[in-house]
């Protein structure tokens, strides 16, 4: 689960990690009213306007923007507030400007990059600092990969006071700089393990004149799969980020991506979609989803699941690719029979049945009387419907 | 010949009593797996459709010489079950639930790796099967054939796709394994071609690996470097587009990194033979065999 930036430095600030002074707003009366408290809290009139959306790159889309004064900061929040903000994350069509956040202008002296992550390889959270803020740090590691420092947390014994240091060294840091971001580190780590997050990136940590160090900017993700323990994270939801064929899939519990093609899938298993999708590309086609329906589908959500898929405008046929195994190939048959006969079909249908009681699924389809395409394999399948969608 | 599980395997199932774990040792049972004792914290001294339950997964140990065990409980417990299973040293866990946060797999993994008397199979995996002799978790028993090609895959119905395309060529298979598609887990790729490189009962190997993470590139290397038996392979997700997670929490491209094209392209310098469509995966194992 992703979450805006203002969210992540209110949950951030909670265990000890310096934020600038700043506020979120829902609407431009609302920023009006953020950028004469930001100003009053500070004394100082520079603020940084900023959209919120779930993207990276939102400075170089625009959408970020320095204001010297009240009416340059009103001007600003104008201009990006209801903005359709295109960034190299968020696809040529970009995302509406929904969310501001108003915060007070840093007195930057240096930029640094810090991300927490789960390290697949070391199995561990491992601590990624570099002297190269601001820029994307894939970019990073590509030009200067010497650059980026890895401390991998042992989770026996935790965090050490030695690794703070030892990153706050490597990233040349001394004085009150260097025991501000000892205390800044500590504070991330407990952050990330206590929240359960998958990636924490603060790009840029910045060092102000002064020596404080600071999250200029905040992108937390959470494990969806440990949100049970954080109900209260559930509260930072926007609807707006989510798409919305998305959202109805996962209220029955189906794992659904939205994808640009024309040709709805619905499979068992994440390996089998992929595959799926692949083949039909293989052959010509273009995937508009990648849809697992799990292994204990039952009826009702082998239902809903079709219904999502023919909701879908751009959809002109449908592959439905099974292999049965706790999943019951009747079950599917049920369950798209059912949906069939209440949203209809006004695209072909090709099934692909196979593994557990498939000889029964097969009989069920074929008694149904539904025009629908039966294929002998997965091959067999994904030419016939690439063939009668074109 | 198989690896894992055989004959001699004495399944212990932990969460037997709970809807998933009972449905599946029937099946296990069903197919010939000796399973030995169930276990269920409170329900010890219960038999379940009979099979022994106890409280804790030593006792079963010590009262029925179980040497593997099967994990059906639910997400917010299963680590705990995986560590109870570690303790009492039983030499293979196999993990199918699916949807553990990855914090409690890191702390997993951290006391696996200061151990060396067990092996972790999953978690969020279909489980392990040596075709004819034991079957251990979720996948349709009948599909497979008793012979000597290895399998191992990071997904489950495509992992059965595979099986079933190697049956129907009239290949059987050793062992097949499924290592599961959660980002932190027991064993990767490597660990099972080993042990499939050291197994005399297994000619070939068949690898489904898919997008995200490097696993395959180091299993690609390790094939170069060390292995002598002939690997064909399959990466899912060749049009999957960055930043999406595809159901697995592996599966991800970030950043430009754990792309099919890499993995593909990895394989190949390894002189692995790539199935280019999943529906070819069995004829490029039979590709390889000569």
């Amino acid at each position: 689960m992703k979450i805006h930036e203002y969210q992540g430095k209110e949950l951030l600030k909670k265990y000890g990690v310096p934020i600038p002074v700043g506020k979120a707003a829902m609407s431009l009366a609302e920023a009006d009213d953020a950028i004469r408290w930001v100003q009053k809290e500070t004394g100082a009139p520079v603020v940084v306007v900023k959209a919120q959306i779930h993207a990276g790159g939102r400075g170089k889309g625009g959408g970020v923007k320095v204001a010297k004064s009240y009416d340059d900061a009103v001007e600003k929040a104008r201009a990006i507030f209801g903005m359709q903000l295109v960034t190299h994350q968020t696809g040529p069509e970009g995302k509406k400007v929904q969310r501001l956040f108003i915060e007070q202008g840093i007195d930057i002296d240096k930029e640094m990059y810090l991300g927490l992550v789960v390290d697949r390889v070391t199995s561990r959270v491992v601590i990624m600092a570099s002297t190269e803020g601001g820029m994307e740090i894939e970019e990073v590691a590509e030009k200067h990969p010497e650059k980026i420092m890895r401390v991998a947390v042992d989770p026996a014994v935790g965090f050490r006071p030695y690794q703070a240091r030892q990153i706050a060294f490597g990233l040349g840091l001394t004085g009150d700089a260097f025991k501000n971001a000892l205390t800044f580190l500590d504070a991330m780590v407990k952050a990330f393990v206590d929240l359960d997050c998958s990636l924490a990136e603060i790009n840029p940590l910045v060092i102000t004149k002064s020596g404080k160090v600071m999250a200029l900017d905040a992108k937390i993700n959470f494990d969806d799969n440990a949100l049970y323990r954080h109900p209260e994270l559930n509260a930072l939801r926007d609807p707006d980020e989510e798409d919305k064929s998305e959202q109805a899939a996962k209220e029955y519990d189906l794992s659904f991506i939205s994808l640009d093609g024309t040709i709805g899938c619905m499979v068992n298993g994440a390996g089998l979609a992929m595959a799926t999708m692949d083949i039909i590309q293989h052959y010509g086609g273009t995937p508009a989803n990648f849809l697992d329906v799990g292994g204990g589908a039952t009826k009702e959500k082998v239902t809903a699941a079709f219904k999502i898929i023919t909701r879908d405008p751009k959809v002109r046929g449908i592959f439905v690719n099974i292999f049965g195994g706790i999943m019951k190939c009747d079950v599917i048959a049920d369950g798209v029979i059912a949906a069939v006969k209440e949203v209809g079909l006004k695209v072909p249908l090709v099934v692909r049945l196979e593994g557990t009681n498939v000889a029964l699924g097969k009989q069920m389809l074929a008694d149904s009387g539904l025009n629908l395409v039966a294929a002998a394999d997965m091959a067999d399948g994904a030419k016939k419907i690439v063939e009668l969608s074109k | 010949m198989s690896i894992l599980v055989d004959k001699n395997t004495r399944l212990l199932v932990q969460g037997i009593s709970g809807k998933t774990g009972a449905f599946h040792t029937k099946g296990a049972k069903e197919y010939g797996t000796q399973v030995v004792a169930g276990v269920t914290p409170g329900k010890g001294g219960t038999i379940f459709e009979g099979t022994p339950v106890f409280n804790t997964v030593a006792q079963a140990v010590k009262e029925t010489g179980a040497n593997a065990t099967v994990i059906y409980v639910p997400p917010p417990f299963a680590a705990d079950a995986i560590l109870e299973a570690i303790a009492a040293e039983l030499a293979l866990v196999v993990c199918i639930t699916e949807g553990i946060p990855v914090l409690d797999m890191v702390n997993v993994k951290r006391v696996l790796g200061a151990q060396s008397k067990t092996r972790l199979v999953g978690p969020n995996c279909p489980g392990v099967i040596s075709p004819g002799k034991c079957k251990i978790g979720i996948m349709p028993g009948y599909i497979h054939l008793e012979g000597d090609v290895g399998l191992v895959s990071r997904s489950g119905t495509l992992t059965y796709e595979g099986v079933h395309q190697l049956t129907q060529l009239g290949i059987g298979q050793s062992t097949c394994v499924g290592i599961g598609g959660d980002p932190v887990k027991g064993m990767d790729f490597i660990d099972v071609l080993e042990m499939f490189e050291n197994d005399p009962g297994t000619r070939a190997v068949l690898m489904m690996g898919e997008i995200g993470g490097s696993s395959e590139e180091a299993a690609a290397e390790y094939v170069r470097t060390k292995m002598t038996k002939p690997v064909a392979a399959f990466i899912a997700g060749q049009t999957a587009p960055e930043g999406k997670r595809m159901g697995h929490a592996g599966a991800i491209i970030s950043g430009g990194k754990g792309t099919a094209k890499e993995k593909i392209h990895a394989l190949e310098a390894a002189k692995i033979k790539v199935a280019r469509t999943p529906a070819e995966m069995g004829a490029a194992l039979q590709s390889v065999l000569k």
